[in-house]
């Protein structure tokens, strides 16, 4: 700025640095860690100079956690959390800022209030529900007494049931609402120029096609920013994979963390677990640091 | 703000809204509202449906001390980590909006934390704080025994604050540097004109407009601190040694799925769940007050 302070930027820069060392650090520990063999993970202090067993590490790592199967499981998963999530709220957010019919309010304040229901709250409950997703309207059908009819009039006993524990749709499903997403494309829209859908309805454009061929170009950079910040979240998802995919064939990467604690016994391979922490972590963290921007605009926005 | 020009068929409005209504409502509103059934219920050995009870789970969760205890570690480890990842992240977003040499790089490596996921920075923790291999047990070999996070619980809850703290530094940096960004320069400028230094414009400027920014990081870094921080103590701690990382949401998530006890765990759920309202509600209240601050 305009004066010199020669004694306060020092301190800056030191804190600075200091700032650096504590954030880069434990990347460097883990890093160092996976290339040390077990003999030389477990000396005290662990030495900073790299070991030449990076390759043999990875490979345990990658073997004893299954990654082949669990990484593609996990970019699946994230994939399409994040897709189903740009999706469906550029949708909703469509519905609610660009028509006027009765409940479009309370609409928008029954997806705002789930910002209040975090995963983690109502795990327990969630969990049953994906026992057999159909359940609540099977718990209608029973209060309403629809299923009675259906039963007296045609003698079929209504059974709706669709279980989706250990199935990909279970792993993505409950995820995919998102309250955070709707209001980021709520507020695009606000700023989309009215005149854009006064001349698209003046063309005879109906509002399917103007969602597809005007807002959805326009919305990119939205797209991309909250692509971004979900992929990365749907990543680090841990306490709901864990419940819901028992069979190792649907498990994802994060999970997969629990296989890699040395065991309590014998020297621990430490080299190992962090060789393994290391490929589990690295997709998200390339991420943001080659989507920077977007990254901080999605997140930045959603939030507030 | 409303729309000038709308659509008027409310058939295909209603469509596009569906699939977002029907997914809130299987997996947020019925899950909620089974929750408060289960609070109030208990359900009867060898199936036979639950009977109601009605504050008996809530009266019996309020008496029972581990659940206490799991409030107050909560409590503890929430405004731990929040003080130290919200102090850190001020004061290196204030230092890197000042735009010396090599804030770029400041600016995009301060981030990288918040990109790992919670059990996976557990685990490199796990490693790092390590009492027999890794940095920490050098301290053990000059003082032996002084730091032992699987036998002591103290060392074992400042493991998980650090870790947790380690992360959101880098969500609440987000932040914080971009609401200096958003403050005028011209209002910085004047200031050093009237001959304040920067230690003095960070205080009587810098700082109070952040104020809004600061009341929201609070917020979502405690409600972040009962969710992200399953992960954490999962991989880390596993709630041990001895119950001394137990915090609120692994209470819920032990009782309700090894303990099998849903009506208790339901219960628990009901009262996070008023927190986490709560909390939400104090949030907006002061966030509109305040944020208009122009």
């Amino acid at each position: 700025m305009v004066e010199r302070t020669p004694i306060f930027n020092a301190i800056c820069q030191i804190v600075l640095l200091i700032g650096l060392l504590t954030v880069l650090l434990p990347f460097v520990i883990v890093i160092v860690a996976a290339t040390h063999d077990i003999r030389a993970v477990n000396t005290v202090p662990m030495s900073l100079v790299p070991g030449s067993d990076l390759f043999v590490n990875l490979h345990e790592a990658w073997v004893r956690a299954d990654l082949g199967r669990k990484l593609f499981n996990s970019f699946l998963f994230a994939g399409a959390v994040a897709a189903g999530k740009v999706l469906l709220s550029s949708m909703a957010a469509f519905a609610i800022v660009y028509f006027r019919f009765p409940g479009r309010m309370l609409m928008f304040w029954l997806i705002f209030i789930t910002l209040m229901l975090p995963l983690e709250v109502r795990i327990v409950p969630t969990y049953a529900v994906a026992a057999n997703a159909l359940a609540p309207f099977q718990a209608i059908l029973d209060i309403t007494g629809i299923s009675w009819l259906i039963h007296q009039v045609s003698g079929l006993q209504v059974k709706l049931e669709w279980g989706l524990l250990n199935s990909y749709t279970g792993l993505i499903l409950p995820l995919v609402a998102t309250a955070t997403g709707t209001f980021l494309y709520r507020q695009f829209y606000l700023t989309v120029p009215d005149e854009l859908a006064e001349a698209a309805k003046m063309d005879g454009s109906g509002p399917v096609r103007f969602f597809v061929d005007i807002l959805f170009p326009l919305s990119k950079p939205n797209m991309i920013a909250l692509f971004t910040i979900m992929f990365v979240w749907s990543w680090n998802q841990y306490l709901w994979p864990l419940l819901i995919t028992t069979d190792p064939n649907f498990g994802i990467a994060v999970t997969q963390l629990k296989n890699l604690i040395p065991s309590e016994f014998g020297l621990p391979d430490w080299n190992v677990a962090m060789a393994g922490t290391l490929i589990i972590m690295a997709p998200p963290l390339i991420v943001v640091i080659l989507m920077q921007r977007w990254f901080v605009r999605g997140l930045i926005s959603t939030e507030k | 703000m409303e729309k000038r020009a709308t659509f008027s068929s409310t058939t295909i409005g209603l469509l596009f809204a569906a699939p977002m209504l029907v997914l809130i409502f299987v997996f947020f509103y019925w899950p909620s509202g089974q929750a408060l059934y289960w609070a109030f219920t208990l359900e009867q050995p060898w199936g036979g449906g639950n009977t109601w009870v009605g504050l008996q789970n809530f009266r019996q969760l309020l008496m029972d001390p581990y659940y206490w205890g799991a409030i107050s570690r909560s409590m503890v480890f929430g405004l731990g980590s929040t003080s130290i990842a919200m102090g850190v992240a001020l004061l290196l977003a204030l230092f890197t909006d000042r735009e010396m040499r090599g804030h770029k790089a400041y600016r995009s490596v301060f981030i990288w934390p918040y990109a790992i996921a919670a059990p996976a920075l557990g685990l490199a923790f796990r490693f790092i704080l390590a009492p027999e291999a890794g940095f920490l047990s050098l301290i053990n070999q000059i003082w032996p025994g002084l730091w032992n996070p699987a036998m002591d619980g103290t060392d074992a809850m400042i493991a998980v604050i650090i870790a947790f703290s380690w992360k959101y530094i880098g969500y609440n940096f987000i932040f914080f540097l971009s609401a200096l960004q958003s403050i005028p320069r011209s209002l910085i400028e004047a200031a050093a004109m009237d001959g304040s230094g920067p230690m003095r414009r960070m205080w009587d400027i810098q700082l109070p407009l952040l104020t809004p920014t600061l009341f929201f990081l609070l917020v979502i870094n405690i409600t972040e601190s009962f969710q992200d921080s399953f992960g954490i103590v999962d991989i880390m701690t596993q709630g041990g040694p001895a119950r001394a990382t137990e915090l609120m949401v692994y209470k819920i998530y032990f009782d309700g799925f090894k303990g099998l006890d849903y009506s208790g765990a339901a219960a628990q759920s009901i009262i996070l769940m008023g927190l986490v309202v709560l909390l939400t509600i104090v949030q907006f209240r002061f966030v509109e007050r305040r944020v208009h601050y122009k």
